[in-house]
């Protein structure tokens, strides 16, 4: 199945911000290690993770949107050309779309409609921008108003409208959906669905599993800024599919299979476990997990964890 | 329509109330301060050899002998009808010497203003929108180094290199030492105008540059530049597109607020110049302890600043959608 060309390949992204701690000690702060996301042309691929591992700095990342005080290191690959800061300057709005996460991405003193169109006033922009509105239920009058003067959900579909506004390769939706009543999240994911099944690409940030098991082809697993899993949306028919002890934990917590959570915490970056990060919360763990853990392939999909087995689980 | 409307009179009305506040206040040291303003008024040596008649007539004027309040509201009505005493050093009417004053200053005081204002507003936009980058570190240490001289050295140091060393400028003055009025041009007047404005700008640019490139650097930084970023806008179109629309309105308040250092500093400027403005009447007033000349421009004063201030909150409601619109309207 993956003979498809890749979007997006991100391997082994580390980010880290340069701060200056007590005094004039400088510190790098490592938030990202190691990550790895694929995106192949028809997928939609989720990126689910607890707040804080990472999610919208990956997204910041391919679009070059990282404040100065920070480092970045690794690999990224567009369309099979590599993101340099040069091309990120050349794709990003047009070939690569984003979906911010919050609604105060808009401008608070411009009306959304001439914003939704980036100022332009071409006709032909014009008619998109119409149509989108109209597609995701916003009346006329809502292009003339200001951000403030819009709902939660309207400034939501305000923001998918304008990611639409140009035929792009890979849509990035960071937490798209909340805010949006169920019918529009549901049109919303069949628009992203649509999208792809152009031969496109769709990054679907979010911290829903069940709306990423929805929609997604693929699901990368985020924890404390590396990839635990990489796994199809069909592993989740059964814990035992499962590669990763967080991916399992995140499954026992869905409400189907029982709500259960598990003790602990997401380590903070400050004072991140040696080896495995999610190490102290693992009932399996052993001394070996405090030694490198690399991303392996293990049934079709990927994980770092030393302890899964090659084979299916009994 | 009807909200920038109630949004203006509830705008004015606070002026009002603060200028009957900075009236109250002004009176009050006045009166309190050991001065006796009959006295103060008249001088010395004139007061002693004055009728009795005289003295008490005087002394009413000032309302010696009536209660504080009283002495304020009377105080105040005459004001208001455009008499406000006699000037002790000058000894004119005050309202006929602010007028005169205002007339001198007015020119050196807007000129200066309108300078420092779009130069400090490009200034810091240039600095801001590059932080780091070179126009930014040129603007922060030209801002720096000024901001951190005293305005009186600065005037000091001008009026040697220009107008004694240099001698493109005359120094001090409004007109030519002893030209006969009728013959001053214009060009004169201007040519006597320029150092004190210059000098009066020097400062003030330094000022606003400085808060306007914080603000042009915290909407650099802004969500909404971040996301006009992702979606491809170019920094030109950025800076056109969103920038400059958001830093409207605190470049107006800076602007507005910046009237009340244009006084303080036209008062120190004007002394090195030997300017005959307001600010120069303000400091003879207080050394001679003219008191109703005192008095009097500080109320024009703080009229002048309370109106910037109340010009600038206008146009906050016509110009900001979040007063205009209402922050929850429409929907
Ligand atoms: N500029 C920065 N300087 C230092 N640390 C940062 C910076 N930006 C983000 N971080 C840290 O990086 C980590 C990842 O942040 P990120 O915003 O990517 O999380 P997220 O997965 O998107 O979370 P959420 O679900 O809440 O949106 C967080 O711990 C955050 O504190
Ligand atoms: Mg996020």
């Amino acid at each position: 199945m993956e003979t498809k060309k890749t979007i997006l390949d991100i391997s082994d992204l580390s980010i880290s911000f340069v701060q200056y701690d007590r005094g004039l000690q400088q510190i790098d702060l490592p938030v990202i290690t190691n990550l790895n996301v694929k995106v192949g042309e028809g997928e939609i691929v989720a990126v689910v993770g607890s707040s804080g591992s990472g999610k919208s700095l990956l997204a910041h990342a391919i679009l070059g949107l990282l404040p100065e005080n920070a480092n970045v290191v690794g690999r990224m690959e567009f369309a099979g050309e590599l993101l340099t800061p040069a091309r990120i300057l050349q794709v990003r709005g047009k070939e690569i779309a984003l979906v911010p996460q919050s609604v105060n991405y808009l401008d608070p003193l411009m009306k959304v409609g001439p914003q939704v169109r980036n100022g332009s006033k071409k006709p032909e922009k014009i008619r998109r921008q119409k149509s989108l509105f109209q597609k995701y239920d916003l009346s006329r009058e809502t292009e003339e108003l200001f951000p403030f003067e819009l709902s939660g959900g309207m400034a939501r579909r305000v923001l998918l409208s304008a990611a639409q506004m140009h035929k792009s390769r890979l849509l990035i939706a960071d937490e798209p959906t909340p805010g949006l009543h169920l019918a529009m999240a549901k049109r919303a994911m069949r628009d992203f669905r649509a999208f792809a099944d152009e031969g496109n690409g769709v990054l679907l940030i979010t911290h829903d599993i069940e709306l990423a098991l929805e929609v997604a082809d693929r699901i990368t697993v985020f924890y404390a800024g590396t990839t635990v899993e990489e796994a199809l949306v069909t592993d989740f028919s059964s814990e035992k599919l499962l590669r990763h002890p967080y991916t399992k934990a995140l499954w026992n917590a869905l409400p189907q299979n029982g709500f259960r959570g598990i003790e602990g915490l997401q380590p903070y970056v400050k004072d991140m476990p040696k080896g495995c990060p999610f190490g102290p919360r693992c009932s399996n763990r052993t001394d070996a997990c405090e030694g490198e853990i690399p991303l392996r392939q293990v049934r079709g999909g990927a994980v770092r964890c030393i302890l899964t087995e090659e084979k299916k689980e009994a | 329509m009807n909200r920038t409307v109630v949004f203006i009179l509830k705008s004015i009305a606070k002026a009002v109330s603060l200028m009957i506040g900075v009236s109250i206040l002004a009176f009050t040291l006045v009166t309190v301060s050991p001065l006796d303003p009959v006295r103060m008024n008249v001088g010395n040596t004139a007061y002693n050899s004055m009728s009795p008649e005289k003295k008490a007539e005087l002394a009413s004027y000032w309302g010696v002998d009536t209660p504080p309040v009283e002495r304020y509201l009377h105080w105040a009505k005459e004001f208001l009808h455009g008499n406000m005493g006699i000037s002790l050093k000058y000894n004119r009417a005050v309202s006929e010497i602010i007028r005169q004053k205002f007339l001198n200053s007015m020119v050196l005081m807007l000129l200066a203003w309108l300078l420092s204002g779009v130069l400090g507003f490009c200034m810091g936009v240039l600095a801001g929108a590059r932080r780091g980058g070179l126009i930014d570190k040129l603007v922060q240490g030209y801002s720096i180094v000024l901001a951190s001289m005293p305005t009186f050295w600065i005037a000091l140091v001008f009026l040697m290199l220009f107008a004694v060393k240099l001698q493109w400028f005359p120094f001090g003055m409004s007109v030519p030492i002893g030209m006969d009025p009728a013959d001053v041009t214009i060009f004169d007047s201007l040519r006597h105008l320029i150092l004190p404005t210059i000098t009066l700008s020097v400062v003030g640019v330094a000022n606003i540059a400085l808060h306007t490139r914080e603000k042009m650097i915290d909407i650099m930084e802004s969500d909404y530049v971040l996301y006009a970023r992702a979606r491809g806008d170019s920094e030109w179109e950025i800076i056109r597109r969103h920038a400059l629309r958001n830093i409207l309105i605190p470049a107006i308040t800076l602007q507005f607020a910046s009237i009340s250092e244009i006084f303080g500093g036209s008062v120190l400027v004007e002394q090195v110049f030997s300017y005959p403005g307001l600010g120069q009447a303000a400091v003879t007033a207080g050394l001679g302890g003219d008191v109703a000349l005192l008095l009097g421009i500080s109320v024009i004063t703080a009229v002048f600043v309370f109106g910037g201030n109340l010009i600038a909150n206008i146009l906050y409601g016509v110009i900001d959608p979040r007063i205009r619109r209402g922050q929850n309207g429409g929907k």
